[in-house]
Parts: C-alpha cells; sequence; structure tokens
C-alpha cells in the first residue's frame, strides 16, 4: 500500500517534471502563408504591423514561444501608437496584444509537440490522473475504517502553510497569471487538448477549453479523493456527484456541443451576477443574432437570477447552489477540500468580508446597470463614463484577479472559498436571502456542544460555528455554502443542516443549556 | 465595586464570568495556573492528533476578554483567607475579594502505583499533560509502545492518540468488558471490539502493579498484577478517573469531602463563597444524578446558576434531565435520560436492544416494566435530537409513543439511512406487538415555541 504511494507520487512529480519542460519544446515558424491568411481574416490594415513582423517574424523559426509573443504583442503595440499618434483610427489594432499574439503562436508551432498530440496527452494527462489515483486510492486501507481521519492535517506543510503550500501556491498564481494574461505561454499545453476539442466542438482548443478540461480533469480526480474520505457520509458523496455532473455536462460538454451546432457557448447553470458578462452588449447581440434558441437563453438567464435562485435560495439554501451546482464552488470543495481549515475565523475577516462581498455586488449592479443603459439608449458613454472601462475593469480585477489568481490561488494560503466568502456577488445576493427569507439553517441540538471547535476549524467558509453551537443557538449565516462538514467532524452529533418551517429558526434552545428556571426568569424578564 | 474573584478558567469558571458580566458591571478576575486563555480540554487529542492547533481549542478570541472587563490573571493559589477574603498566591501576592467562586476543575487520579511519578508516566488532563505526551511520544521510533491504565472515555481518548501516530498501545482495564459499569452489555461488547478492530491490544480484567524505570529514571516497562507479565514501553498514560482539584483548601475552613460541598444555591458552608463545576459536591445530590458530575454540560449550567445567584437573586442548581455524549475511535455515542448497566440497573428498569448487523450502529431504550414510562436512551452511530428526548423525559411519555415517534428524533445528517423499521420490527417481535412508525413531522420536531 505505502509502495503504490509512493509510486503515485514518484509519477505526480514526474508528470509535473514533464508539464513544465513541455513549455519549452518544439519549434515555431509563422509561415508567409499563415501570416497572410491571418491579416486577411482578422481584417488588419496596419502597414506598419505588418511589415513589422514580416522583417521580425514571418518565416523564421522560434524555439520558444515565449519570444515570438513578445515580439508580435509589441509590434501591436507599436503600430497602434504610430497610428494613434497620426489619428489613423481605421488601422489600429483593437484585439488586445497578447491575444492576438497567442492566434498567431498557436497556429505556428510544429516540432515534436504539434506531432505527437495523443501521446504527449497521454504522458501528462495520462499519467498524471494514474499517479493521482495511485496516491489517493491507498487511503482507503492506510487510513483506516470509514470516519473522519484529519490526522496530521495542522503537522504537514502541504495543509499548514508550510513549504509545500507556499510551493503550490507560486504554481497556481504563476497558472492564473499566464492563462489570463500570457496563453501563447502555455500554447503546448493548448496542443495536447486539440484532438478532444475538434472531437466536441469541431475547433480546434483555446486556453479555455484547456482550462475547462483541466478542471473537469481535476474535479474528478479530487472527487475520487472525496468518495474516499467521506465514504461514511452520504451527504458529502451526493454533493460531490452534483457538482461534478454539473461541472462536466454544463459547463464542459453542453456549451462546446452548443459551439458544434453553431449556437451560441453557454453555460445554463451560471447565473448573473457571477455570469457578469451575460448583460454585455456583444453577448446580448450574439443571443439576439441566434434565432429562437439565442432568446431561449436570454429569457433562462434572467428567470435563473431573478426567479430560480431566491425560490431555490428559501427551500434549500444558497447550498444548492454553492455546493451542489457551482463550478467554483464545485472546484473549492474538490481540489479545494485539503485546505479548508486555512480560511481565517476572526471577527477581523468577517467584517472584510462582508464589506468586500457586498461592495463586488454593488459594483456588478452598477456596472451592468450602466452597461444596459447604455445598450438601450446606444450609447458608448454614460454619466460620462465609458461602459467598456467599467467592464474591463470589472473584468480584470473581479473577473481575472480576484476570481482566478486569487480565488483558486490562495487555496493553499488562505483556505479553498476565498472567492466564494470575500467576492462572488452571487454568493452576495444569495447571502441575502438566506439569511432574511429562508428555511435553511443549521440546527444546534440541544446542549450536547463541547466547544472543541472542529466546526469552526473546518469551516471553509471561516463561521465560528462554535460560537452558536455551545450557546445553543441555530446557525443561520449569509455566507454559509452548507457544505455540511462542520456537521461531519463534530465529535457530538451537535449539527444538522435542514430545511424547516421559518418559525423559531434562529431560536436558541437556552433551556438545555442552563438551568430549568432559567427559562422561567428569562419568559418574565420580557 | 463588588469584586468576584474566580478560581479557575475551565468551563465552568469562564461561563461564570461571562454570566455576570452579561448580568452586572461587577469587577470580575478569573485565576489559573494552567493556560492563560480559557481552552476547550475535550479537544486536547484533536491537537495532538493534528485535527487542530492548540489556538483552535480556543472559543475566544484574545481580544474577548479585555473587551467584556474580564481580568484574567495567570496565578497559583494556595490559600484562601476566608475571615479576611483574601487569596494568596504561590509567590506571595495577595488578592482580596468580596465574593469568589471556586471552579478548580479535577486532577487525574493516581492510586499509589510504584513508579506512579517517573518520568514518562503521563495522563490526559492538563496543557502541560498535551506537552508531557508530545515531549515522550513525538512518534513511533522515539516511542515504539504505549501503556494505557484505565478504562474510561480519557482512556481511549488517549488510545487514539498514539494510534494516529502508529504508537503501538496497550490497553489495561480492570472490567470484563469495556466501561461496562456505565453500559449495557451489549453496547460494551460492541465498543470492546471497536477498540481492538482498531488495533489497540486492549487487555480486560487486568490491573497495573508497578511501574519499572531504566538507569535515567525513566519509564522502562509495566507489570500486570494478574499475570506478572512484564510489558516494555516508554510512556505510561494513567486515565483512572479524576478527582477534585481541591488540595489547596485544606485548611481554609472551606467544608470539602470528595469535593467542595455546596448546598443547592452552589454556596459553600462559607458565605460569598461559591463552588462549581468538577470540583463542587453536592451535599443531597439532585434526584437521580450523582453528588459530583464531572462533565463539561454540568460545569456549564453550573456556571450560569451561581452568576444568577450573584446577579439577581437566588437560584437553584436544576440541570434537568441528564445528557451526555462521546465518541469512541469512529462510534459516536449520545445517552438522554438514564440507561444503566447491568449491574447498576434499577428496580423496575428493563432494556430493549437493538443492533445493526454491522456492529457498528445500536441503541438501548430503558423503560419501566410496570408503567411503561420510558427511562432513557443510548445510541451509538445515530445521533438523536435533545430538544426531543428532552421533551418525552418532560411529558413521562410511554416506550411505545418514543418507539412510534424515533423519526422525529432522528438527527443524522440528510441523505443517511434510518434504521427504525428494523428497531420497531424487533420491539414488536420480542413483545408481541403491532408499533407502527409515524411519519416525520416539522411541526412535532419544532414544537418549542407553542
Ligand atoms: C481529555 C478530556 C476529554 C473530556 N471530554 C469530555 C466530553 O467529551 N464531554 C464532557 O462532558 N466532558 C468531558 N471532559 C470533562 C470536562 O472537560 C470537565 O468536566 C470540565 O473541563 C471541567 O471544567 P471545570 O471548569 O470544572 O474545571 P477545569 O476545566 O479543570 O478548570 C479548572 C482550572 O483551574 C485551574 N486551577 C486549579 N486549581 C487552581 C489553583 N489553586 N490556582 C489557580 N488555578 C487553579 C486548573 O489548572 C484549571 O485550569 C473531558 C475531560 C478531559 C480531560
Ligand atoms: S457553517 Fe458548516 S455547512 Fe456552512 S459553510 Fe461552514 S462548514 Fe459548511
Ligand atoms: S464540533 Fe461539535 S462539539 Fe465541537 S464545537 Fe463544534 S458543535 Fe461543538
Amino acid at each position: 500500500m505505502k509502495t503504490l504511494r509512493t509510486l503515485g507520487l514518484g509519477l505526480i512529480l514526474a508528470v509535473s517534471g514533464l508539464f513544465i519542460s513541455l513549455l519549452f519544446m518544439g519549434q515555431y515558424t509563422l509561415s508567409s502563408a499563415t501570416f497572410e491568411n491571418f491579416i486577411t481574416q482578422n481584417n488588419i490594415t496596419s502597414s506598419v504591423f505588418i511589415k513589422d513582423l514580416e522583417q521580425s517574424v514571418v518565416d523564421k523559426e522560434f524555439s520558444t514561444p515565449f519570444y515570438l509573443a513578445n515580439t508580435i504583442a509589441e509590434a501591436v503595440e507599436s503600430a497602434n501608437t504610430y497610428h494613434k499618434a497620426n489619428k489613423e483610427w481605421a488601422q489600429v489594432i483593437w484585439t488586445k496584444p497578447h491575444s492576438l499574439a497567442y492566434q498567431m503562436v498557436k497556429s505556428s508551432g510544429t516540432g515534436i509537440v504539434v506531432q505527437n498530440k495523443r501521446r504527449l496527452w497521454f504522458l501528462s494527462f495520462g499519467l498524471g490522473i494514474l499517479g493521482a489515483l495511485l496516491f489517493m486510492l491507498p487511503a482507503l486501507n492506510l487510513k483506516g475504517p470509514p470516519g473522519i481521519k484529519n490526522n496530521h492535517i495542522f503537522h504537514s506543510s502541504a495543509t499548514n502553510r508550510g513549504w509545500i503550500a507556499w510551493l503550490v501556491f507560486t504554481f497556481l498564481i504563476l497558472f492564473y497569471l499566464v492563462l489570463y494574461f500570457r496563453p501563447s505561454y502555455m500554447v503546448n499545453w493548448i496542443y495536447l487538448v486539440d484532438p478532444i476539442s475538434e472531437s466536441l466542438s469541431g475547433n480546434p482548443a483555446s486556453q479555455w477549453f484547456l482550462y475547462g478540461f483541466l478542471y473537469c480533469v481535476i474535479m474528478t480526480v479530487m472527487a475520487v479523493r472525496m468518495y474516499i474520505k467521506y465514504r461514511h457520509n452520504k451527504y458529502q458523496t451526493l454533493r460531490t456527484t452534483s457538482v461534478l455532473f454539473f461541472q462536466i455536462v454544463f459547463a464542459f460538454l453542453i456549451p462546446e456541443i452548443l459551439v458544434r451546432f453553431e449556437k451560441p457557448w453557454y453555460d445554463f447553470k451560471n447565473a448573473f451576477p457571477l455570469d457578469y458578462d451575460f448583460f454585455f452588449r456583444w453577448n446580448l447581440n450574439e443571443l439576439l443574432d441566434s434565432g429562437g434558441f439565442g432568446l431561449f437563453i436570454l429569457v433562462w438567464g434572467i428567470a435563473l437570477t431573478l426567479v430560480i435562485v431566491p425560490v431555490m435560495v428559501y427551500f434549500f439554501g444558497k447550498r444548492w447552489y454553492c455546493s451542489w451546482v457551482c463550478g467554483c464552488g464545485g472546484l473549492a470543495e474538490t481540489l479545494g477540500d485539503p485546505y479548508r481549515q486555512l480560511s481565517s475565523k476572526s471577527l477581523l475577516s468577517w467584517k472584510v468580508e462582508r464589506w468586500l462581498v457586498h461592495g463586488v455586488l454593488v459594483f456588478a449592479l452598477l456596472m451592468t446597470g450602466l452597461t444596459l443603459y447604455g445598450y438601450f439608449a446606444g450609447t458608448y458613454e454614460v454619466l460620462g463614463i465609458k461602459v467598456q472601462t467599467l467592464q474591463d475593469v470589472y473584468g480584470f480585477l473581479i473577473g481575472s484577479i480576484f476570481a482566478g489568481v486569487i480565488g483558486t490561488g490562495f487555496y493553499p494560503i488562505f483556505g479553498n472559498r476565498v472567492w466564494c466568502r470575500f467576492g462572488c456577488p452571487l454568493a452576495a445576493y444569495m447571502g441575502v436571502i438566506q439569511r432574511f427569507k429562508s428555511r435553511f439553517r443549521i440546527t444546534t441540538n440541544g446542549g450536547q456542544c463541547i466547544s472543541c471547535g472542529n466546526c469552526s476549524t473546518y469551516c471553509e467558509q471561516g463561521i465560528d460555528v462554535r460560537a452558536y453551537a455551545q450557546k445553543g443557538e441555530n446557525i443561520v449565516r449569509a455566507s454559509c455554502v452548507g457544505c455540511g462538514v462542520c456537521s461531519a467532524v463534530c465529535p457530538r452529533g451537535v449539527l444538522k443542516l435542514e430545511n424547516g418551517p421559518e418559525e423559531g429558526r434562529i431560536g436558541s434552545s437556552n433551556i438545555l443549556l442552563g438551568n430549568e428556571m432559567n427559562l422561567m426568569d428569562q419568559l418574565q424578564d420580557k | 465595586m463588588e469584586h468576584i474573584a474566580i478560581i479557575g478558567n475551565g468551563i465552568s469558571g469562564i461561563t461564570a464570568a461571562r454570566h455576570i458580566r452579561k448580568l452586572s458591571h461587577k469587577k470580575i478576575t478569573v485565576i489559573s495556573s494552567e493556560t492563560d486563555y480559557f481552552f476547550s480540554r475535550t479537544a486536547l487529542m484533536y491537537v495532538y492528533m493534528g485535527h487542530m492547533k492548540f489556538k483552535h481549542t480556543q472559543p475566544y478570541e484574545d481580544w474577548f476578554w479585555e473587551k467584556n472587563n474580564i481580568a484574567l490573571k495567570n496565578g497559583f493559589v494556595t490559600q484562601i483567607d476566608t475571615s479576611q477574603k483574601t487569596l494568596v498566591f504561590s509567590d506571595g501576592e495577595q488578592l482580596e475579594f468580596d465574593k469568589l467562586i471556586i471552579a478548580t476543575g479535577s486532577k487525574p487520579n493516581k492510586f499509589g502505583w510504584p513508579g506512579q511519578d517517573l518520568k514518562g508516566v503521563v495522563s490526559l488532563y492538563h496543557k502541560q499533560d498535551l506537552d508531557a505526551i508530545e515531549t515522550f511520544a513525538p512518534n513511533n521510533s522515539v516511542c515504539k509502545h504505549a501503556v494505557i491504565v484505565g478504562g474510561g472515555l480519557i482512556g481511549v481518548e488517549l488510545a487514539e492518540m498514539f494510534h494516529s501516530r502508529h504508537i503501538p498501545v496497550t490497553f489495561l482495564v480492570r472490567e470484563q468488558s469495556y466501561w461496562n459499569a456505565i453500559l449495557p452489555s451489549g453496547e460494551s461488547q460492541m465498543i470492546t471490539n471497536e477498540i481492538r478492530k482498531n488495533g489497540i491490544n486492549l487487555r480486560l480484567e487486568s490491573n497495573l502493579k508497578h511501574i519499572n524505570a531504566d538507569a535515567n529514571g525513566r519509564v522502562k516497562s509495566i507489570v500486570i498484577a494478574e499475570t506478572g507479565e512484564e510489558i516494555d514501553c516508554d510512556i505510561v498514560g494513567l486515565t483512572a478517573g479524576v478527582s477534585p482539584n481541591i488540595g489547596f483548601l485544606e485548611s481554609s475552613g472551606i467544608e470539602t469531602n470528595r469535593g467542595v460541598l455546596v448546598d443547592r444555591n452552589l454556596q459553600t458552608n462559607i458565605k460569598d463563597i461559591y463552588a462549581i463545576g468538577d470540583c463542587a459536591e453536592q451535599r443531597n445530590a439532585v434526584e437521580g444524578r450523582r453528588p459530583i458530575e464531572a462533565v463539561w454540560y454540568t460545569g456549564r449550567i453550573m456556571g450560569e446558576t451561581v452568576a444568577q445567584t450573584i446577579c439577581k437573586k437566588e437560584t437553584q442548581y436544576t440541570p434537568g434531565h441528564w445528557f451526555n455524549s462521546a465518541k469512541f475511535f469512529d462510534i459516536e455515542y449520545q445517552t438522554y435520560g438514564w440507561v444503566n448497566s447491568e449491574q447498576h440497573l434499577k428496580p423496575n428498569e428493563a432494556h430493549f436492544h437493538w443492533m445493526h448487523p454491522d456492529h457498528n450502529k445500536c441503541l438501548t431504550i430503558a423503560f419501566d416494566k410496570t408503567t411503561q414510562k420510558f427511562l432513557g436512551i443510548n445510541t451509538f452511530g445515530i445521533r438523536m435530537r435533545h430538544e426531543v428526548f428532552n421533551r418525552w423525559l418532560d411529558q413521562n411519555q410511554s416506550i411505545d409513543y418514543v418507539l412510534e415517534h424515533l423519526q422525529i428524533a432522528h438527527f443524522d445528517p440528510e441523505f443517511y439511512t434510518t434504521y427504525y423499521h428494523d428497531v420497531l420490527k424487533k420491539f414488536n417481535s420480542e413483545h408481541n406487538r403491532n408499533l407502527k412508525l409515524k411519519k416525520k413531522s416539522w411541526s412535532q420536531i419544532f414544537t418549542l415555541k407553542s
């Protein structure tokens, strides 16, 4: 058993090495034919840009994608500076420099990686999955019979902010930075999933396809870990299955297949305002141009946010979304599960959380309000603010940095729900409903709490569950995502997530805590 | 302003302090020689096992005390001068009080075994014990074998702790079956098996004779009284129960027996001096209960009660129906009301017992043979709703009623399998009855308000 585990770890390390060295492999030549094709297809009229690249790049061979990408991006920028100075607006290239660079680099790869996509896929993804499974499966035996086995979590440098955690942190941050801002640097990874992308949507893979695919793979592998860890707990295994299903089918397969049938890419479970660009001009136009189906998506998207979400939160709490459906939640509950104990439980964090998460909600609503006003009024500027600028700022700060780089990158240091707790505008919206109008609560079992603190320690949302439980009070908190782990780890059977009548939902069971006299006193005091 | 001094910052002392603060502006000083801040000793095991850091065992952030104007003092009280209303500390310092609450908890029992004070002999009660265990048993190469003496709840916790670091454990228990003075035999047997299933070498009907030292005065081995067998070990855990920690009261004039004797208002023989928690002993036990109850809940209840008495009006300690819970490796245990072991069966007490075929879940219901009144329930591997059982005990429900309504008392997480149909089937066949399980209804679960 231990040997299998070591073997698995060895494979994981070897595959990580391979993934990193892959970045530096292959050759890149932007042939004149491809280049001309690209220029015509993308309507690029900047003679400066074309001349520049023809001299510096076209038909030359590069041994890494980095230099090529940077040269192209710089060419875009210097051409634009020139055209803008000369007020030649028609020649300015509006595509973002590194998006354009990515597209060119993607079509210029030659050599080992491009020629061995499937083989390398197997060596990297395939062996990686195998390694991870070999590493995890022995837990079935090594960690003893089913039950809560949190042994040594705070002794391990991977799960207690030790050097492994910092290493993973660095890797994740770099990954997200490259993904969002320099996709061409990871073009070799993207090549590997081309065959899969082609079989689904008919198109070669983009960085987003790679991300989606990786997301599904990681969630699946880490879900296996959840199944092992919580094999005694049906709530946990069912909700893991549920998030996995929604990720693979709704967020990954259906959108790709829609594209194959020339319909807009759409994730049916992704509700506004988490799906912050739903009301952006380009999206509305695309939907309206796609006939009946586009219209259906439009109506569905609006109904999802205005009707389905609140009604479901009323009956089941926001957990129906955050812990059973959502993709961000799905990753947090699988890849992020080993890090849930790192969330801060201090009162200060709670204060910061409330300001931040509601701040993002207000920002998202303002941005959307202005966007829609601009859309219907047919203007690009509202109240002297360029709608586009506002969207770019939101997309950059919230969409990329907060949700991605910080949201996932910070898992090993600040816990697995940093985004869900501090940033997600949809969570903020559902939280308000959950707090004030919902049947969901975590019931505290009378006076059974021994204040041990397991619940608070393992609450990924940083809720001090114990503070309520030891007073015999139910937990009714806006931020609770209903993961059910507090209930699972409680050694005294104190906590139960349930939906019940609103009456007496918060109620404390003082009578069981203290003196029976007490209750009489309290009644008289009132 | 009246000054309330509290000796002991455990659950009882801290609860008293918090409630006095809620009810008044009196000056409060909480004294302890153990740790600066209140922590949950119930969670000590989880720190060693790496489930938590010590910081996580502290229910309140450090700023809480100053903000609530509760003064904390680290020091050991050696004497109480009751006439001058003054505490004397080990360093000679003195502190005057107007009212005093003694909440000094327990200390582990040592029965005069030869070698009981050697290096490497530990118990599990105070934070210092945890530190000692960490020193003597950091891993299984420094500590190749551990022996635990005494089969109560803390003994099992200690066994689980060593087990988490892969240290082989021999567990000496006096009884014929684990905890069978408290648990009915079916349950005791099940837990005995659970302990063994986890690889613990549980030795029943075995007593400690003495502990041997090596040349450096460290534990080397122990000898079993019954067999004379010598077992090599690097650490010995003594977990043969606890008794009130009141040695420092000897010449104070405060009346003691095993614990500090108190009346129903929790006052000692001396006016304005109270005792609560593990260290308090009721002069006349509350009906159906033991005079000393060393559990978390009663400490908390007494803390609340004494705060009422000090700040509002004389209030009697009225703990309500007995309840408790524990965990034995992977099996959770809850109890409501009284279910006695065969050894201590009350006259007229009968049991109905159901065991899951996998032998990891069971329940026992105690009832009165003649009146059929429900007396109490033990459940293992099944969580039950405290509120509901408390109500049923209040209402003197019958065992029939309880069985038929078990769904209402169900507290396992959602989607868990329930076994109550099986339970009823067994009861019906044993008693030749035809009870039917009633459906769960929200209004019955939450009737507390109406
Ligand atoms: C490992 C373990 C697990 C447990 N698990 C459970 C459980 O699951 N459920 C349950 O109900 N109960 C459990 N208990 C019992 C429960 O913890 C005790 O009943 C409870 O802590 C007693 O609280 P207390 O406030 O009376 O005293 P304590 O918590 O003992 O606090 C007394 C404090 O006073 C200090 N003190 C004593 N004398 C002096 C002095 N002269 N000067 C200054 N300071 C002094 C002590 O150092 C100590 O800090 C467990 C106990 C242990 C040790
Ligand atoms: S309170 Fe419990 S259910 Fe809610 S988020 Fe925290 S651990 Fe999960
Ligand atoms: S885990 Fe359970 S017993 Fe421990 S503090 Fe939380 S509710 Fe209380």
